[in-house]
């Protein structure tokens, strides 16, 4: 479903994906590791749409992302460095605006996502006054609500605590075990059933 | 709309942040009288010189403040990968900014007029070209920060950026005052405005969505 064919990119004069290809179908998930440096998140922002490859191309349902951004978009949801929060809006707000961007949601449907992700404690202060472990928590509910078939996760478990990373492999299991596709680019290793894995080494030359 | 919500929300939330374009804008406007001379009849000459570049030093201090906070968070990322038009989202944003710093700038514009002794008939044709220039500036302006996104400190270069776009809405918006002021036909000016105002809804929120999509690569 997703494909990934011959990516060439540079960012300045650094060759950084040096045709990469790679397909993922339903009820799979994609472990990018590799080298800080070594181009994961170039790689999973080439994948979202928002790089252009100098050469090659991304694939979804058969058909290149650049001719169905919208609907490709749709589907997918993104987990990048920054959480996307506003300071100044407790967790219940931020993720009223951020996913009702994309879609109705009910204010039950948000805090059961907060619940599953051990967010209900903190989920009415003010973003700015949490932790950056607390606010990957509440972005890691943005990434449940969006109901996408596709997850681009870029280091998902950083600054959370050991029960945290269990979360994330959590949710990952339950992704694929729903048909959903992951993307994902890791530091820690993660425990997942094995068979619906791939490992991809980035930078290894 | 949920756009246009959630800025005001937050910005009621940061009342601080409002207050600066306008509190400048006073203060720009009440000095003249001090530095230049405190007759009432000259001041009225000088009167639609101030409250355009004024208005136009206001705005670009706020416009600086239009994308960067949603830049610099990631939420300018995850508008683009929403699946949802970031023309329309840009655009939202951009009327907000204007109903938060235009409108209360084109709002306290005629109370800094009689100040400067601009007879009250001509309050409100100041307030309109006012509105509307600040409107278009706005428009003008989200092109420009969407372009400086990606440049640190991209506050010098977004004033030089929208500087030459700002020219014709300030000789027009000044020459409208003039006139007002004067008793004169204030309406070509004012219909340039317009004009340019519409331009700018028509074409600024689809430059502004390239050049944030530029930005945040």
């Amino acid at each position: 479903m997703l494909n990934v064919q011959g990516l060439h990119l540079w960012r300045g004069d650094r060759h950084v994906l040096k045709g990469l290809s790679f397909a993922a179908t339903p009820g799979q998930c994609v472990l990018l590791t590799g080298r800080n440096g070594a181009g994961k998140t170039t790689l999973l922002r080439t994948i979202a749409g928002l790089l252009d490859p100098e050469e090659g191309q991304v694939s979804w349902r058969g058909a290149p992302i650049r001719g169905q951004r919208a609907e490709f978009h749709a589907e997918l949801a993104y987990l990048g460095h920054e959480p996307a929060l506003k300071g100044d809006l407790s967790a219940q707000e931020n993720l009223e605006f951020s996913v009702g961007i994309r879609r109705r949601v009910a204010r039950a449907e948000i805090d059961a996502a907060l619940a599953r992700t051990g967010a209900t404690t903190f989920a009415d202060r003010p973003a700015r006054t949490l932790s950056a472990g607390q606010r990957r928590r509440i972005a890691l509910a943005g990434v449940l609500l969006a109901h996408a078939s596709l997850w681009l996760l870029d280091e998902p478990s950083t600054n959370l605590d050991a029960d945290g990373q269990e979360l994330v492999a959590e949710l990952i299991r339950e992704q694929i075990s729903h048909e959903g596709i992951v993307v994902a680019a890791v530091h820690h290793p993660l425990t997942l059933a094995a068979g619906s894995v791939t490992a991809l080494e980035l930078g290894a030359s | 709309m949920l756009v246009a919500r959630r800025d005001l929300r937050l910005a009621f939330r940061k009342p601080s942040q409002l207050m600066q374009p306008l509190l400048f804008f006073m203060i720009v406007a009440t000095l003249f009288p001090l530095t230049l001379t405190p007759e009432l009849s000259r001041l009225r000459d000088a009167a639609p010189g101030v409250l355009w570049i004024g208005a136009l030093l206001s705005s670009l201090l706020a416009l600086e403040f239009l994308f960067r906070d949603d830049a610099i968070d990631g939420t300018l990322e995850q508008f683009a990968l929403s699946g949802q038009s970031l023309t329309w989202m840009l655009f939202a944003k951009t009327c907000t900014h204007w109903l938060l710093t235009g409108l209360p700038l084109a709002l306290s514009a005629p109370v800094v007029a009689a100040a400067l002794g601009v007879s009250a008939g001509a309050l409100p044709a100041i307030l309109a070209g006012l509105a509307l220039g600040s409107f278009a500036m706005s428009l003008v302006g989200s092109i420009s920060a969407g372009l400086t996104l990606g440049a640190r400190r991209g506050g010098v270069l977004l004033s030089l950026l929208t500087l030459p776009l700002a020219v014709p809405i300030i000789v027009f918006g000044a020459d409208a005052t003039q006139r007002a002021i004067a008793g004169g036909d204030i309406m070509p000016p004012l219909t340039m405005l317009a004009a340019i105002a519409v331009l700018g809804v028509t074409l600024a929120p689809l430059a502004a969505a390239a050049a944030v999509r530029i930005g945040l690569e």
